[in-house]
C-alpha cells in the first residue's frame, strides 16, 4: 500500500512541480505575435498547390504583382502602375503567326515595373530575370508549377531594363492587368536547382528542402524557423522596403482541433486565431458570448458560398416549378438570425453583394409556403397523403439530401431545411458521407440523385464558368473534369460567360453580369443558402486587421497591425 | 530458438509484404486522388491542367503498375516524397516515430508503474475497502472518453491554473520546456491506459494466488511479500505480457485523439493526416512501420514468456 500512494504522490508531485515551477504560462513576449490556424501549409513553394494555410503564411513573406483589396480594387503590391488601356501602357496587338488566342484573336502588351527598392532577403533586388525564370519554370510542363494555363497565355516577356518588362498575353480580358498569379521566383535561388532537372525542380525547391534561407523572401518577415505540420517562425526582413511591421517574430502555430485552438487562446499560448482557418462560426459566437470582454470578434462574410447544388437529370428537378418552390419553402432569414446571429448574408445567387458586379434587383425568394405549395401544384405534386405529397401516377415527392458527415454546422442547417420541406410535403431523406467519399466521388462524378450540400470559394468579379457553363459537366468521357455538378445547359449563360471576360467596358460588362444572376435566379440551378462568414479572434490590444473577405489574406497587410495598450 | 527466430522473422517479412500490398490498395481504392483535392482548392483549374498533373504524379497509371513502381524503389531504401509537405518520405516519419515513441513509452512506463502494483495489491486484498477504491479508479479510466479527459486537463491545467501549456512541442532547445509540454499529453494517456492494465493485472494476481504452490510457499514460512514477488508476480504477468504486446503497437502508431488535441507531432495524427490528404508515401510507410512494431513485440513476448515460465520453450 505504502508503495502504491508513493507512486501517487510522485505522479501528482510531477505534475505539480512541473506547474509551481514554470509559474504562469508565458503569454507571447511583447515583440512576438502568436496565431494559431487550424491547417498546415502543404509546401512552401509559391506556384504549387494553393492552399489557404499556405497564403496565409506565404503573405507576410513576399508580395504578389498585383492583388484584390479589402475594397476587391485591383491594386499593385510588387509593381508600380498598374497597365492600362488609357495610360498607353496595355497596349492590344495582333497575335504572332502561331500564337493561338480566344475572341476576336488579339492579344495585349502589358508594361509592368516592379518597385525600385524591392530586395530579396540576402540583398539581391527582384529583377526581370526573376520575372523571366519564374515564366521558364512556370511554362515547364513537368516541373509541377499549377496553372500552366496562366503562363502559355503569356506568348513573350521583353525585358525592357533590370526593372521593367512588358508581357504579351494572347487574348483580352477585362482584368487583362491582373496577374495575380504569377508569383515571382528568385531566379539566384532557384534557376540552378531548376535547370539541373526540371522535373524533379518541385522535390528540389529550396523553398521546401531550404526554408530558411533569406534570399526565398521579400516581404515584411522572412521564414526563420520550421517544424512540420507544426509550426512556422517568421522574423523581420531587413530588406522589407516597406512600413516596418509592428512584431519582431511572428509565430504561426498549426491546431487542427478548433476546441484545442480555443483552449490555446484561453491559456494564453496563442494570442490569436486567425480567421482564414479558425473557429467555425458556431464555435466563435459561443466564444464571444464567454470571453468577448477579452477579445474582439470579427465576422467577415466573403466569397464562400454556401449552396445545395440540385442533380437536374433528376426528372423531379428538372422540372423548373419544383425548383422553385424548394426555394420559395425555405425560411432562410430565420435560419441567418437564429443559428448565425445574423453575420451570414443570404445568398440570392452565386454573386456577392460586396461584389460590384453584384445585380440588386435580381429576382429574390423570400419565405412563401403558400408560392412555394402553388408551384407544386402547378408541377403535379399536388396530392396530399400521410403529410407526403404525390403526382398523378401515384409517384412521391421524394428527394435524397446529402452534405459532408461530420460538419457540424451543415448537418444542423440540413435538418432545419428538411423539416422546412417536410412542413410542404417534400420528403426529403437525408444521406452524409466523409468527405473524401462526398466530394471525392459522390459529387464530383455526379452520383447524387437529388440535392448537394457545399461551399464554393471564388474571388471578385469571376465567370462561373467551371460551375455553369454546359462545357463543364463531369463526365466519364472527359475524364470527370469540370464542376457543373448539376448539368446545367443554358446556351445564353453559355454565351454570357465566354462573353464576359472578353468585355473591357465596364457599363457593358454589368449589364451582362446582370443578365446572368437574372438567369440563375430563375432557373435555379441550384440553391442560394448564405455567405459563409469566417470569424477572426483577436486580443484587444491588436488593432489594424483587415479581413478581405476574398482570397487575399489578412496577413498581405500585416504592416498594418498596431498594438495598443498590451 | 535461432530457428526459431528465423522463422518468426521470416513470417514477418511476409506479414510486411502483404501488409504494404493491401494498404496501398485500400488507399488507392479510396475515392479521390490528390489532384481532386487540388481542384476543391482551386476551383479555377482547367480540366487539361488537372489532366496534366494526374500524368506528372503518375496517377493515371493502374494502381497495380503503381505499387510495383514504389516496391521497386522501397526496396532500394526510396520510399518517395511526402504529397503533404514535399520532404523525403522518411523526414517526415522518422522525427515523429521519435516523438511518438516519448509520449506512448512515457505514458506505458507510467501506467505499468502505477498498474502492476495497484493490481497486485488489489488481488492481494479483494473485496476490501482499497480493491473497491482501485477498482473505481480503474473503470473510471477506462469509461472515460480520452477526448473528453483530454479536453479536462486542458481546461484545469492550462486555462484555469496556467501551470501547463494547452498543448503543442517545444522548441527542442529547452528540455524543461519540451517536459512541460509533455506532461498534459501523457497524463491523459496513462489515465486512459492504466484502467485496463490494472484489471488484467488484478485478475491474473487473484487466479495465481489461488495455486497450490503459492499455498505451498505461504506454509513454507515465506513471508506474503517473498511470495507475491517471488511467485505472484513473475507467473501472473504471463497473460498481462500478451496484452501489453498488443498495446506495443500503439507505442509506435501513436494516440490519434490525444496527438489531435495536445496538437502534439505523432505518428497516429500523421497517419490519419496523409490517409485523409492522399498523401499515398507517408500513409503507406507510417502504416507498415505500425506494423512492423505490432510483430516486433508480439514476438519479445513469445520470448518473453519462455524467461517468465522456463517450461515453455521454442524450437
Amino acid at each position: 500500500m505504502r508503495h502504491f500512494i508513493l507512486t501517487l504522490i510522485l505522479a501528482a508531485g510531477l505534475l505539480a512541480t512541473a506547474g509551481s515551477l514554470a509559474g504562469p504560462s508565458p503569454a507571447a513576449a511583447a515583440e512576438e505575435l502568436r496565431i494559431g490556424i487550424s491547417q498546415y501549409p502543404t509546401t512552401l513553394h509559391p506556384s504549387r498547390e494553393p492552399s489557404v494555410a499556405k497564403s496565409y503564411v506565404a503573405s507576410m513573406t513576399r508580395r504578389p504583382m498585383t492583388v484584390y483589396d479589402q475594397q476587391w480594387e485591383l491594386i499593385c503590391m510588387l509593381c508600380t502602375e498598374l497597365p492600362s488601356i488609357e495610360a498607353g501602357t496595355a497596349v492590344p496587338e495582333d497575335l504572332p503567326e502561331g500564337v493561338e488566342g480566344a475572341g476576336d484573336g488579339r492579344g495585349i502588351a502589358l508594361t509592368y515595373t516592379i518597385r525600385p527598392d524591392a530586395t530579396w532577403g540576402d540583398g539581391t533586388p527582384v529583377s526581370t530575370k526573376d520575372v523571366l525564370f519564374t515564366w521558364k519554370a512556370g511554362r515547364h510542363p513537368t516541373a509541377g508549377i499549377g496553372n500552366l494555363e496562366l503562363f502559355r497565355r503569356i506568348h513573350a516577356i521583353d525585358v525592357i531594363d533590370n526593372k521593367t518588362f512588358v508581357m504579351h498575353a494572347d487574348r483580352i480580358s477585362f482584368e487583362y492587368a491582373a496577374i495575380n498569379d504569377f508569383r515571382i521566383l528568385p531566379a539566384h535561388i532557384e534557376e540552378a536547382v531548376f535547370d539541373a532537372a526540371p522535373e524533379d525542380y518541385r522535390n528540389r525547391t529550396a523553398f521546401d528542402t531550404d526554408p530558411t534561407k533569406r534570399g526565398l523572401y521579400y516581404g515584411p518577415y522572412r521564414i526563420t524557423e520550421i517544424v512540420p505540420g507544426s509550426r512556422v517562425v517568421l522574423e523581420r526582413n531587413d530588406t522589407w522596403w516597406g512600413k516596418p511591421p509592428a512584431f519582431d517574430r511572428v509565430t504561426v502555430l498549426t491546431i487542427e482541433k478548433t476546441t484545442a485552438l480555443e483552449a490555446n487562446l484561453l491559456s494564453g499560448s496563442i494570442d490569436m486565431i486567425s480567421g482564414e482557418l479558425g473557429l467555425t462560426l458556431d464555435q466563435a459566437l459561443a466564444f464571444e458570448k464567454r470571453h468577448g470582454d477579452r477579445f474582439n470578434v470579427i465576422y467577415k462574410p466573403g466569397l464562400l458560398y454556401e449552396h445545395i447544388d440540385l442533380m437536374l437529370d433528376n426528372p423531379i428537378l428538372a422540372d423548373k416549378r419544383v425548383r422553385q418552390a424548394l426555394v420559395y419553402a425555405l425560411d432562410r432569414e430565420a435560419i441567418n438570425e437564429r443559428l448565425f446571429e445574423g453575420h451570414q448574408p443570404i445568398a440570392h445567387t452565386s454573386i456577392s453583394p460586396l461584389d460590384w458586379v453584384y445585380y440588386k434587383d435580381v429576382k429574390k425568394y423570400p419565405y412563401d409556403p403558400a408560392k412555394a405549395a402553388e408551384l407544386l401544384n402547378a408541377a403535379g405534386w399536388s396530392q396530399l397523403r400521410g403529410g407526403i405529397r404525390y403526382n398523378a401516377a401515384g409517384e412521391p415527392l421524394q428527394l435524397e439530401f446529402m452534405t459532408t458527415a461530420g460538419s457540424r454546422v451543415r448537418e444542423l442547417v440540413q435538418q432545419v431545411l428538411q423539416s422546412q420541406w417536410k412542413q410542404l410535403g417534400i420528403d426529403v431523406r437525408v444521406r452524409n458521407e466523409p468527405p473524401r467519399v462526398f466530394f471525392g466521388q459522390t459529387v464530383h462524378e455526379r452520383r447524387f440523385t437529388g440535392l448537394v450540400m457545399f461551399a464554393w470559394g471564388s474571388s471578385p468579379e469571376n465567370a462561373p464558368r467551371s460551375t455553369m457553363h454546359s462545357e463543364e459537366i463531369p463526365a466519364e468521357e472527359n475524364g470527370w473534369s469540370g464542376q457543373n455538378y448539376t448539368g446545367f445547359k443554358n446556351a445564353e449563360m453559355d454565351e454570357l460567360i465566354e462573353a464576359i471576360n472578353l468585355e473591357l467596358n465596364r457599363a457593358n460588362r454589368e449589364q451582362m453580369w446582370h443578365r446572368l444572376q437574372e438567369i440563375y435566379a430563375e432557373e435555379v440551378p441550384a440553391i442560394p443558402l448564405y455567405w459563409r462568414a469566417n470569424p477572426y479572434i483577436l486580443p484587444k490590444w491588436l488593432k489594424g486587421v483587415r479581413p478581405t473577405g476574398q482570397q487575399a489574406s489578412s496577413t498581405l497587410w500585416i504592416e498594418d497591425w498596431t498594438v495598443e495598450g498590451r | 530458438m535461432l530457428s526459431y527466430l528465423t522463422r518468426r522473422l521470416t513470417e514477418s517479412f511476409l506479414v510486411l509484404a502483404v501488409m504494404s500490398l493491401l494498404i496501398y490498395l485500400l488507399i488507392g481504392l479510396m475515392p479521390g486522388d490528390p489532384i481532386d483535392i487540388m481542384i476543391f482548392s482551386d476551383p479555377e483549374m482547367t480540366p487539361a491542367e488537372a489532366a496534366r498533373l494526374r500524368v506528372l504524379y503518375g496517377l493515371d497509371q493502374p494502381i497495380l503498375q503503381r505499387y510495383l513502381a514504389w516496391l521497386g524503389n522501397a526496396l532500394t531504401g526510396d520510399f518517395g516524397y511526402s504529397r503533404l509537405y514535399n520532404q523525403p518520405t522518411l523526414d517526415i516519419l522518422l522525427p515523429r516515430l521519435g516523438n511518438t515513441v516519448i509520449l506512448m513509452g512515457l505514458s506505458f512506463i507510467l501506467a505499468l508503474a502505477i498498474a502492476l502494483p495497484a493490481g497486485i495489491y488489489a488481488a492481494t486484498r479483494p473485496q476490501s475497502p482499497v480493491d473497491h477504491a482501485i477498482n473505481l479508479v480503474a473503470f473510471a479510466g477506462i469509461s472515460m472518453p480520452p477526448f473528453w479527459l483530454a479536453i479536462l486537463l486542458i481546461i484545469l491545467f492550462a486555462v484555469t491554473l496556467g501551470w501547463l501549456p494547452a498543448g503543442g512541442m517545444g522548441d527542442g532547445r529547452d528540455g524543461w520546456d519540451d517536459l512541460r509540454h509533455l506532461v498534459l499529453p501523457v497524463l491523459a494517456l496513462t489515465i486512459a491506459t492504466v484502467g485496463g492494465v490494472i484489471r488484467f493485472m488484478r485478475a491474473a494476481a487473484i487466479e495465481t494466488l489461488r495455486q497450490d504452490y503459492v499455498r505451498t510457499a505461504l506454509a513454507k514460512g515465506l513471508s506474503g511479500r517473498q511470495v507475491v514477488i517471488g511467485h505472484v508476480l513473475r507467473n501472473a504477468m504471463i497473460p498481462v505480457v500478451t496484452i501489453l504486446a498488443l498495446q506495443m503497437g500503439n507505442l509506435f502508431s501513436g494516440a490519434l485523439i490525444t496527438e489531435q488535441i495536445f496538437a502534439y507531432l505523432g505518428m497516429g495524427k500523421t497517419i490519419y493526416d496523409a490517409v485523409i490528404g492522399n498523401d499515398y508515401n507517408v500513409a503507406l510507410v507510417g502504416l507498415l512501420l505500425a506494423t512492423l512494431t505490432t510483430l516486433l513485440a508480439n514476438l519479445l513476448a513469445d520470448l518473453a514468456y519462455s524467461w517468465l515460465d522456463p517450461r515453455i520453450s521454442y524450437q
